[in-house]
């Protein structure tokens, strides 16, 4: 017989007594299990879309004059200075400390070629890098497979009369249309597409690139880390990111995470109310007993203990169903909050942490509850004396 | 030898604007050893007396020295200590914890000392085969008679080996026979030198004390004590 075999012997022969405290602390630590581990889903989710779905690092040539591009194209057609980039340079790229974030790095070469009295941007591309890269396109016949084929942007398509399957004599070389984006909205529909080797031939840039698009993400540093990185490993070019992608998308993931916190706050507050109401009276329907205690000889010391054992084993209980009914939970709701299927990631760290929180929750709003009942006067619980 | 020393004992109730004077001048000593009955009608003070001297309520005034320990002079906690060490209560409806068994209440003064869980079964089965209800240790209070719970209280004020036993009206919802019984087991106890202070209004157990008093408005109005036991000073 010990304090906590009374505590033990207590709870398992008065069931359902605490209910009470278990379920108001359960459901509180459901909740904050649930939006912590929705956040971190989604998080996980459009740090993965975003690896899918573009580029956020642009690297251009260095330019000391006035940019004339928008978006990564340059305007104005043919002005592409003598400073590109080499392509032997970008392996640099490979060797920063944060290589392993870099999910796409996609060279390309741009110029402007004729045809009849057209003059259009002609762009060359890693075939299965600008592919994987925008995964956004989606195209009438089929994507590059190889050097002798071309895709054509919507509106050049128009402009030039082009359907797949034509074939398109460029500077004496024939190509065949294999393909047509639907159109974008962006630049791309005013481009021919063709392989990298081809049109560095075709335009007289053997070995040298106008641009490179590399999609980097890191959830533990910002993207401003990757671009300086870059940088240092490319000294000759100009390495910016493109920040508004990522910055959106991280600013709404953000709020869903202070509201998230906010409601968790909430929750948390009613279950340690709860606690505090069920322990309060429970402490008062035991005023007797407590009395009784401390006629026997326990200390208030003693008597308190008593009441935070108690409390604290509850807390632990509700503590592990709250960590498992939010798991359930976040398995229930994530389907239904992101059209790609997220894996749930079972976080111990996230199990101890609601199991603490459980226990200091439910330790605090009983620690008046406990300090009452030592308290109590002996002599007014027991009033047969 | 006066093993208890109750010093010019007063006690006021205060409440509101009320004032209830409880118990006025009391001065009693009491030997090692004594089977004392405190008797008196309801509202004389006897369940106060019996508060005061059990360390559970502080008087207004006066002293309680018991094996020379001034227990008011007691810090809270210190004062619980020694009721666990001194005093074994046996309340009126017998106070039993109703989760636990027979053998877990009698444990109970037990919980909090440093013994092992095997040596705390011992103790708490001896005494309960001492009032002859080791067969029902299992039993949950609910489970047993009004005497059968008294004998577990009884076994439970017994089991740390208590100087001097308080006990509060036991006989109080019991019948005659189951009464008889109960009070022949404090008897026996008595006999093998167990001091026991009783509380009781009931006249017809009055023959199983060696010693009665009876207050009446908070003060002895008598005494069967031929020679009271001389107050000796508390130590210290």
């Amino acid at each position: 017989m010990t304090l906590e075999s009374i505590v033990l012997n207590n709870l398992r022969r008065r069931k359902g007594r605490m209910i009470f405290l278990v379920l108001g602390l359960l459901i509180g630590v459901a909740t904050v299990v649930t939006l912590i581990s929705l956040a971190n889903a989604l998080t996980a989710d459009v740090q993965h879309k975003m690896e899918n779905y573009g580029a956020n690092i642009l690297i251009t040539p260095r330019s000391d004059d006035l940019s004339l591009s928008y978006g990564g194209i340059t305007l104005g057609g043919v002005s592409v200075d003598s400073r590109e980039i080499r392509q032997a340079d970008l392996a640099k790229i490979m060797t920063i400390p944060n290589n392993r974030n870099i999910a796409a790095v996609a060279p390309k070469v741009l110029g402007a070629v004729e045809i009849g009295s057209e003059r259009v941007l002609l762009m060359g591309v890693e075939i299965d890098k600008e592919f994987q890269l925008k995964k956004w396109w989606s195209v009438q016949g089929q994507p590059l497979t190889d050097d002798g084929q071309i895709v054509a942007g919507q509106s050049a398509a128009t402009a030039l009369g082009l359907q797949v399957g034509d074939q398109l004599i460029l500077r004496e070389r024939p190509f065949r249309v294999s393909g047509i984006l639907n159109k974008t909205g962006s630049q791309d529909d005013h481009l021919l597409i063709a392989s990298l080797p081809v049109v560095q031939q075709l335009l007289g840039k053997p070995g040298t690139v106008s641009l490179v698009e590399v999609a980097a993400l890191c959830h533990d540093c910002p993207v401003t880390d990757m671009v300086n990185q870059i940088s240092t490993a490319l000294p000759e070019v100009d390495v910016s990111a493109i920040q508004q992608v990522v910055k959106s998308r991280m600013h709404a993931l953000d709020q869903f995470r202070s509201f998230s916190l906010a409601i968790a706050g909430v929750v948390i507050l009613i279950g340690a109310l709860v606690v505090f109401v069920t322990m309060m009276s429970a402490v008062n329907e035991r005023t007797r007993e407590i009395g009784i205690f401390r006629a026997l000889g326990f200390r208030r010391g003693h008597v308190m203990r008593l009441i935070l054992l108690e409390s604290s084993l509850l807390s632990l209980v509700a503590g592990i169903l709250g960590f498992l009914a939010g798991m359930g939970a976040t398995r229930v709701i994530l389907p239904l909050m992101s059209e790609t299927h997220v894996a749930l990631h079972w976080s111990p760290l996230l199990a101890v942490l609601a199991v603490l929180l459980a226990l200091v929750v439910g330790c605090l709003a009983s620690f008046y509850p406990a300090l009452h009942a030592s308290r109590l006067d002996p002599t007014e619980a027991l009033r047969a004396l | 030898m006066g093993f208890i020393s109750i010093e010019q004992l007063n006690k006021t109730f205060t409440s509101d604007a009320d004032q209830v004077v409880a118990l006025t001048d009391l001065s009693v000593g009491i030997s090692e050893g004594t089977f004392l009955g405190v008797m008196g009608p309801s509202g004389s003070g006897k369940s106060t007396f019996l508060t005061i001297l059990g360390g559970l309520s502080r008087p207004t005034a006066g002293r309680v020295c018991v094996d020379g320990i001034d227990i008011y002079a007691l810090g809270g906690e210190q004062l619980a200590d020694f009721r666990r060490e001194y005093l074994g209560f046996v309340f009126q409806s017998f106070n039993l914890i109703p989760y636990l068994n027979a053998l877990e209440n009698v444990m109970l003064p037990l919980a909090v000392k440093r013994l092992s869980s095997r040596e705390k079964k011992r103790m708490a089965s001896q005494v309960l085969e001492r009032v002859g209800l080791l067969p029902r240790a299992e039993h949950l209070p609910s489970q047993l008679s009004g005497g059968e719970q008294e004998r577990v209280a009884i076994a439970r004020a017994l089991v740390n080996a208590p100087p001097l036993i308080l006990a509060d009206e036991p006989t109080g919802s019991l019948d005659t026979a189951t009464s008889q019984s109960i009070m022949d087991l404090f008897s026996e106890l008595n006999a093998d030198g167990q001091t026991i202070v009783m509380v009781t209004h009931n006249n017809e157990i009055r023959h199983y004390f060696d010693r009665t008093i009876l207050l009446r408005d908070g003060r002895v109005a008598e005494d069967s004590a031929t020679r009271p036991a001389a107050a000796v000073a508390c130590a210290g």
